[in-house]
């Protein structure tokens, strides 16, 4: 029996994990942006992925601002519920350093000699990648810092320079911004699996404002993505579609959006500690299983999938 | 006009008040430094001068002498690059006595929050306008007016944004918003749109022009009294005084309002608290700008506080007015095309003497209008029982109805001139000139540009030497900047509904010139200076043209 589950064991390919949380926007006004990376970095963390596999990219700094009549706190429920900023928090690229150009250098690998490691995404073949955008997006493009943008074709080519470099085994891209499902409309390279908040033409929404504190804390998409993370556990076998679930119409207003047509699994099967958490499987045993049966490695499948896709496949509505 | 007309009393009851040392408008400096030290604030005073041209019925002396006082509450983290200012007038007698309450209760309130990100000046100032004028030249290290101020020894960076306060009684039933400012400038629209948002959210009555507003847009009542409020605000525009306290700070870029509390006797009435939640929420607004407020209109007009006007819809309506002029003159230049040249014996233009005589004539009428009346005050005083505040005046307005006798002198003094063309050359000059002056005055204060168009258009385009004498002077006359400026008193009386005789009309349209005069001398205020030295010589151009013979 446990011969059968033994397939589970090398099914999802990946070795290690890495996360890349971005939150582009700056200003007081912004508090929502950082406290949703804040509130995803939480999740990560609790789940697995240690600091050195985490590149935390935060825009401004919300904790020590100023205007904030709680300093050294970020919170993400009203009434002060949950702080997320706490005393451990690992911040990679801060204030003016989250550019295009750095993002896209993370991404790509192509960073100067000098650059430390806390700033390098490391990931090789085996990993699998998460990437958490979010900021004020439009159709097809993403603000960053208020004076440029990335567009979603720009992405999509960096995904797929990481694709040839063999820098990912797969890819878990959540956007959370206005008109969201844009921005991977263009992707084409394999093993890409894509979240957003909003369908283009629609605005995802924030939460709830703090009287106290004066701004909103969250946006809705992230605030039940936190909601239903919180109760994912390393253990726990809730799977893709369990997250393509989350923030109905009628929670978030907008329709959140997902694609899949480009991920060689079926997202039934793949877990959620497969992106979010840094989850080695190891179950104790006496008995003996009998490894000498070929076992079809899934790299192989890789490539002969690589011919048959084409390169704008159709897109996923959520 | 003013309780001591007669100089001679005022002379000697300056002198005893002087003896006894007992100032007319007490303003306790020390007690304020140490109330406002005592609350964590660092307090500085600023002591100024100011000589005015001739003594109003306000001050009723020459030389006012005040002190501000103002306090700085120092942001607990925040570099001191930015500041806001909270500012309470200290006026005599029971003017504004609730004010300065209100602003150290708020002052010790907002000391205990570390929210703030900019600095907030605390002002009192002495002499209304005046004072006001010294401390913020003070602050800018600017001197435009000639006043005298010791300079101020401490700084709160850029102001971004100001509120000044007027409350008189405890107990207000209103609060007033108001937004006119010097030279008809007005503060970014939201700034206004700011304060009705917190009036709706706290449940305080708000208006504006006194005028509460009303729901019914739709009748003819509802429209009426949303005009009437509009009309309100275009002549408070048009005479380009600052109607507040605020009114100084927008000629630095700084958005200003002034905040008036009224007790009308209604049931439902807020306390001071209500007022401090008010404003403790409207500075914590503005206190997390990030910028100057840039985003909403700078020029518009207001018949409610939730409805405006913007500059894209009542610009045209000038447009128009100034369309029939440069229609007119194109009129002329075609007709002077077409007349046969050299007819004459003499050169074939008419000669550009003639048409300079009337235009440096009526210029130094101007010019005399614009100077006489405050350098002969002294001379006038001596000859006639009037007080100087009156002798500057009545010496205006002779001067003014002296320039009504012109044409018929000018005449003694040229000999063969007098052409057809002549008078359309001159009156091409005349209507060129009359419609860049109103273009000029509509870009910068529109209210006073449309209401200057409204009354000298007509004329301006309809007088000819050919049309009747006797009724065409009369309606010049009628039309003239002076009466004008008399009707748009009267006018402004109804408007408020408190309207005034003939008798007080006539004594407030004396002392709407007064003020007029004394704001130029003291602000920078262009209103009576384009009034005497553009808009009057323009008129008497084509009151020469009426009597051209």
């Amino acid at each position: 029996m446990l011969q059968a589950k033994a397939g589970q064991f090398f099914s999802s390919g990946h070795t290690n994990n890495w996360a890349v949380l971005v939150c582009t926007s700056r200003f007081w006004f912004n508090y929502r942006h950082v406290a949703n990376t804040l509130s995803v970095y939480r999740s990560v963390k609790r789940l697995g992925i240690p600091d050195s596999h985490i590149v935390l990219m935060l825009a401004d700094d919300m904790a020590c601002n100023h205007r904030n009549p709680k300093p050294a706190t970020v919170f993400s429920h009203k009434n002060m519920e949950l702080n997320v900023y706490g005393d451990d928090v690992e911040v990679d690229y801060r204030g003016y350093e989250v550019t295009v150009e750095n993002f896209l250098r993370v991404l790509t690998g192509r960073l100067p000699p000098s650059t430390p490691r806390s700033k390098r995404l490391l990931s090789d073949d085996h990993s699998n990648i998460l990437i958490y955008l979010t900021g004020h997006g439009g159709n097809g493009f993403l603000k960053f810092q208020d004076s440029e943008e990335i567009s979603n074709v720009e992405l999509a080519d960096a995904f797929e320079q990481m694709w040839t470099k063999r820098r990912y085994n797969e890819l878990l891209f959540i956007i959370d911004t206005c008109q969201g499902a844009s921005m991977y409309e263009r992707f084409y390279s394999p093993n890409l699996m894509a979240l957003a908040s909003s369908q283009v033409g629609e605005d995802s929404l924030s939460h709830q404002p703090d009287l106290a504190i004066g701004v909103h804390l969250m946006d809705r998409y992230t605030f039940y993505l936190l909601e239903f993370l919180e109760d994912i556990h390393p253990a726990s076998t809730a799977n893709m579609n369990d997250l393509f679930k989350v923030c109905p119409k009628s929670q978030c207003v907008s329709t959140p959006g997902h694609r899949t047509d480009l991920f060689l699994r079926d997202p039934g099967n793949v877990l959620i500690t497969d992106f979010f958490g840094s989850v080695r499987k190891v179950e104790i045993t006496m008995e003996t299983i009998n490894l000498t049966a070929p076992m079809v490695k899934v790299t192989s499948h890789i490539k002969c999938y690589r011919e048959e896709l084409t390169v704008l496949s159709s897109r996923t509505k959520g | 006009m003013g309780l001591l007309s007669d100089p001679n009393r005022r002379r000697a009851l300056t002198k005893l008040l002087t003896r006894l040392n007992a100032p007319i408008c007490g303003m306790p400096v020390d007690w304020l430094v140490k109330t406002m030290q005592s609350r964590g604030l660092e307090v500085f005073t600023q002591s100024f001068t100011r000589k005015l041209p001739f003594p109003d019925e306000n001050k009723e002396r020459y030389m006012v002498r005040g002190t501000n006082v103002y306090g700085i509450l120092r942001a607990p983290r925040a570099p001191r690059t930015e500041a806001l200012v909270l500012s309470a007038p200290c006026s005599e007698g029971n003017n504004n006595n609730q004010a300065v309450g209100l602003l150290l209760g708020l002052a010790q309130y907002f000391r205990s929050q570390i929210h703030w990100a900019k600095d907030i000046i605390f002002l009192v100032n002495e002499h209304d306008l005046i004072g006001m004028q010294a401390w913020l030249e003070g602050y800018h290290h600017t001197n435009t007016t000639g006043g005298d101020w010791s300079p101020l020894q401490g700084r709160g960076g850029s102001i971004q944004a100001a509120l000044s306060l007027e409350l008189s009684s405890d107990v207000i039933t209103s609060l007033d918003l108001v937004l006119e400012g010097l030279n008809g400038q007005l503060p970014n629209l939201d700034l206004a749109n700011l304060f009705y948002a917190f009036c709706q959210k706290i449940g305080v009555l708000c208006t504006i022009q006194g005028k509460l507003q009303r729901n019914d847009w739709d009748t003819t009542s509802g429209y009426s009294h949303a005009a009437q409020t509009m009309m309100l605000m275009v002549l408070k525009q048009a005479s380009g005084r600052p109607w507040g306290d605020h009114g100084l700070f927008l000629r630095y870029h700084i958005e200003a309002a002034s905040i008036r509390g009224i007790n009308s006797f209604r049931q439902y009435k807020t306390d001071t608290t209500t007022i401090g939640r008010l404003l403790e929420g409207m500075y914590r607004k503005l206190n997390n700008l990030l910028e100057r407020l840039h985003q909403s209109y700078f020029f518009y007009l207001m018949p409610s506080l939730s409805r405006f006007v913007s500059i894209g819809y009542y610009m045209p309506a000038f447009g128009l007015l100034a369309v029939i002029l440069l229609l007119r003159a194109l009129d002329l230049w075609v007709q002077l095309g077409a007349s046969p040249p050299g007819t004459e014996d003499g050169p074939s233009s008419p000669g550009v003497l003639s048409i300079l005589t009337p235009v440096v004539i009526s210029h130094m009428t101007g010019v005399a209008l614009y100077t006489l009346p405050i350098l002969s005050q002294e001379m006038a005083v001596q000859h006639f029982p009037v007080s100087e505040t009156e002798a500057v005046v009545l010496t205006a307005i002779a001067i003014y109805t002296a320039g009504l006798a012109l044409p018929h002198n000018t005449h003694r003094l040229l000999q063969g001139e007098g052409t057809e063309e002549g008078w359309r050359v001159l009156k091409l000059v005349a209507l060129l000139y009359l419609a860049v002056l109103l273009g000029c005055t509509a870009l910068i204060n529109f209210s006073l540009g449309f209401i200057l168009a409204l009354s000298l258009v007509p004329i301006a385009a309809f007088i000819t030497p050919h049309t009747p004498k006797a009724l065409s002077a009369a309606i010049m006359v009628l039309l003239s900047p002076g009466c004008t400026l008399l009707y748009c008193v009267f006018v402004f009386q109804e408007l408020q509904e408190t309207p005034v005789s003939l008798q007080d009309g006539w004594m407030l349209f004396l002392s709407v010139i007064s003020q007029g005069i004394l704001d130029h001398a003291l602000y920078g205020s262009l209103v009576y200076p384009l009034l005497a030295l553009l808009i009057y010589p323009c008129w008497l151009l084509l009151w020469n043209i009426l009597f051209w013979k």
